[in-house]
């Protein structure tokens, strides 16, 4: 039997929510509150929002052979400078007027330092996981400078509505998600920009053979990488009106990579799925949801969650799919 | 009795016979150079001899008593030691914790290492090679870092040393300092097997030549009695009085389309020029490691020579003279690489077929300019039936297609952009003989139809039969052209065989 790629986590994802179904009273009820909804699945989708967008930057870093460990410490920066610039504190750039430019300036920075890692990896030739785990302990680092190592409290209600406020009855951060996710998924898929990606992935001097300016690539990559973060890092601050610099994103580099792993795009580059990643996102917190409500101890969490994660994984697995038929057909070993 | 005695040694990989009963010998105070080309078993010889392959039949004799390497360490041990290529020391260790690595001395258990650097710098002094033994590797050229290794060699007592292509990366004057090191170890009684492709090394150096091609020894000779001419034709198997017959274009035009200028790449080729007119193929001949896959490379921008320019034709005035610096740089004048190596250059495994074959062209357009489904389906089928590749499904990874079959989508790849001049480094290596005359037969096609080549192929054969004029290579620099009725594999190898002109 052979499957679409993204069937795989696709089951999984179904396994879950009917074991909700059977299992866990309450899981599927919705309410409409002031326009907006609330229950577990829209808590599943706005808990799992800051990893879904960095999980579509990671597929295409990941989609050319590498791969992004700075974004939790981007998500930081970003949330550094929107929350100083909000309140005033960066003494010769006063623009807490205009939440729209503070965003966009704490957007700017992220994608500057995704660029930077673009260039140590696509220019200077650093090895990616290398080239990333400088900014993954320097961003923090510059994150917790900025802020001087004190939580950046601030009270803007125009800045708050990203991470609190709600749109269509949604959360406000699953329909900023949404938006980006579209318009990157057709910047890559309705233009040649991703099978350049999966060319150099696939095979790096072949595709700069070919003409592919597999360099530029891998400087783009990286740069929305860190945009993606950057939004994840001002809606983590806008969420809990506050810069945290020590806590903020933290580990969440290794959740997206996962969600990566889980929608099926392989960690060796070439071919990629964004809405493979969507789905495994959604797997994970899922899972997480599903397992804080079931009263698991605390302790056994993350092995019960990791147990799932290889079992998907390997379901997806050719390699595993393909020894597991042959050990069914094959009679001398039965 | 030779020093070391080689006999009937086979090696069978699935579906190959590497080696097929050879034997081979070397004796002390002897330098005895290995040639052969592609496939030829050299390695796996080497391989065999040095305990990589530790299963081989076959007899190794060494001073008499037979041994049977396990693995290089044991070899080792037993007296042959072996200096590759690329050199496998540890680069950020001292010389001397290199020379002595794994024999350390000794004193209460802990390494002495006042001991350690006087041992090492005795066995550099014995090889007359005077630098400081304390710093670091990584502080010396590749060359030094050989001559290292070849102190480890002696230091260890090894009474034969196999060089295994050591000359490939090193200049001139480097090459000279390791062969006056060779004569001087085979002064001290020591049996030395050379492998090499430069031919004028076995002359400059070798006492005697061992010929292999295809897993078979062809024979062994002095150097003194194998003229140049002999070995090449020894080693492409072909005999010299064979005259092919051949209908070569005689009336190419004198339209220049691309003019070469003096290319060349430090430590990779020498200063290179040639042209190309339009409508012609260029055939690029030479042994293995004479500079085809350099000088297309340059060419292509793939790697960006360090002088010279090449100047196209009708593309303007301005930017027509230039040197590539990049593959797009080559491509936006028209020109374009169909690499030797489709695996690890050529072919995007994971990607479809058809993406494989659109992508020079997409490349071209640009990321915005796309190529509608409709159009490239159009594309791709046409180019399928024109070429006769067998695929089930273009949507399909390329890699389930056969070598043959991947390479013409390769070609296709190119075609579909039409290039102006297309370098076609090896085309038809690793593929079967039918896909082989099928491709040859297109280039010749396409040629007619204006269309400009650069062909190399390992066999003289099909670059006679397939090329106009044919620009010859020895030793990285160009030895020679021929054109019209010149062309001949007679010829060919005379030029490749030729001395110092």
């Amino acid at each position: 039997m052979k499957l679409h790629p993204i069937a795989y986590p696709l089951i999984g994802l179904a396994l879950i929510l009917l074991f909700n179904a059977f299992f866990t009273p309450g899981f599927y009820a919705l309410e409409l509150r002031d326009g907006r909804l609330y229950g577990s699945l829209i808590d599943v989708l706005n808990r799992a929002t800051p990893v879904l967008l960095l999980s579509i930057g990671m597929t295409l870093v990941i989609a050319t052979k590498g791969v992004d460990l700075s974004v939790g410490a981007v998500m930081a920066i970003a949330g550094a400078v929107a929350a100083l610039l909000v309140t005033d504190k960066v003494s010769f750039l006063s623009v807490s007027h205009s939440v729209l430019l503070v965003v966009l300036i704490a957007l700017v920075v992220a994608t500057f330092a995704g660029v930077f890692n673009g260039v140590l990896v696509g220019k200077v030739g650093i090895q990616p996981i290398v080239a990333t785990l400088i900014l993954m302990v320097a961003g923090r680092g510059v994150a917790q400078l900025l802020t001087g190592g004190q939580n950046v409290t601030f009270n803007n209600p125009a800045l708050e509505r990203l991470g609190t406020g709600s749109a269509f009855g949604l959360p406000m951060p699953f329909v900023i998600f949404i938006v980006v996710f579209v318009l990157i998924a057709v910047f890559v898929r309705k233009t040649a920009l991703g099978l350049f990606i999966e060319a150099t992935g696939s095979n790096a001097e072949a595709a700069r053979l070919a003409g592919v300016a597999s360099d530029k690539m891998k400087v783009a990559v990286y740069a929305v990488s860190g945009l993606v973060a950057g939004i994840a890092g001002v809606i983590a601050c806008a969420d809990i009106r506050a810069a945290d610099a020590n806590n903020a994103g933290l580990y969440m580099e290794l959740d997206a990579i996962l969600a990566v792993a889980v929608g099926g795009t392989s960690l060796s580059g070439g071919r990629f799925s964004l809405l493979g990643s969507v789905v495994g996102a959604v797997l994970m917190q899922a899972l997480t949801t599903t397992i804080l409500t079931r009263g698991v101890s605390p302790h056994a969490t993350l092995v019960a969650k990791a147990l799932i994660i290889v079992a998907v994984i390997l379901l997806q697995s050719p390699e595993f799919r393909a020894s597991f038929a042959r050990r069914k057909h094959d009679p001398a070993r039965a | 009795m030779a020093l070391l005695e080689m006999a009937g040694v086979s090696k069978a990989f699935p579906g190959v016979l590497a080696l097929d009963s050879v034997s081979f010998s070397v004796d002390r105070g002897e330098i005895r150079a290995l040639m052969g080309e592609n496939g030829a078993g050299k390695s796996t010889l080497i391989k065999v001899l040095t305990g990589v392959y530790a299963s081989g039949s076959g007899t190794v004799l060494l001073d008499g008593v037979s041994i049977a390497p396990r693995s290089p360490a044991h070899a080792q041990e037993l007296g042959v030691s072996t200096v590759y290529q690329e050199v496998n020391l540890v680069p950020n260790l001292s010389v001397a914790e290199n020379v002595c690595l794994g024999y350390e001395p000794r004193t209460f258990g802990k390494i002495n290492w006042r001991k350690v650097n006087e041992r090492a710098r005795r066995a550099m002094s014995r090889l007359n090679i005077d630098i400081d033994v304390t710093r670091s590797l990584t502080d010396f050229s590749t060359a030094v870092q050989q001559l290292v290794a070849i102190a480890r060699a002696v230091d260890r007592e090894a009474k034969v040393l196999v060089l295994d292509e050591p000359t490939s990366s090193l200049d001139k004057i480097e090459v000279e300092r390791l062969f006056t090191l060779m004569r001087k170890l085979r002064g001290d009684g020591m049996a030395i097997v050379f492998v090499t492709h430069f031919l004028e090394q076995v002359y400059s150096v070798a006492d005697s030549v061992t010929v292999l091609r295809n897993g078979v020894k062809v024979g062994d000779w002095a150097v003194t009695e194998l003229p140049r001419q002999k070995l090449v034709a020894q080693m492409l198997g072909r005999d010299l009085d064979e005259v092919p017959h051949v209908d070569h274009r005689e009336a190419i035009g004198t339209d220049v389309l691309v003019t070469v200028e003096s290319l060349g790449r430090k430590n990779a080729m020498e200063p290179i020029s040639f042209d190309v007119r339009r409508g012609e193929t260029l055939g690029l001949s030479g042994l293995l490691g004479s500079g085809r896959t350099e000088t297309m490379k340059m060419l292509s921008g793939a790697n960006p020579a360090d002088s010279g320019v090449i100047s196209v034709s009708g593309i303007g005035t301005r930017g027509s003279r230039l040197r590539p610096r990049s593959p797009r740089d080559s491509i936006r004048l028209g020109i374009g690489l169909c690499p030797e190596d489709r695996k690890s250059e050529g072919v995007c495994p994971g990607l479809s077929v058809s993406e494989n074959l659109l992508l020079v062209l997409q490349a071209r357009r640009g990321w915005l300019r796309v190529i509608r489904k409709k159009q490239a389906d159009k594309i791709v089928s046409e180019q399928i039936e024109r070429l006769r590749i067998t695929t089930p499904d273009t949507r399909r990874p390329i890699e389930n297609l056969s070598g043959g079959n991947q390479q013409k989508v390769l070609l296709c790849r190119w075609l579909v952009a039409e290039p102006t001049l297309l370098l076609l480094d090896e085309p038809t290596r690793g593929i079967d003989v039918g896909n082989k005359l099928e491709i040859r037969k297109l280039i010749t096609d396409l040629a007619k139809k204006g269309m400009s080549f650069v062909f190399s192929s390992a066999e003289l054969e099909e670059v006679v039969n397939t090329c106009d004029r044919v620009v010859v290579l020895r030793d990285r620099r160009k030895v020679g052209e021929l054109k019209g009725a010149e062309v001949t594999e007679q010829n060919v190898m005379a030029r490749i065989a030729e001395g110092e002109a």
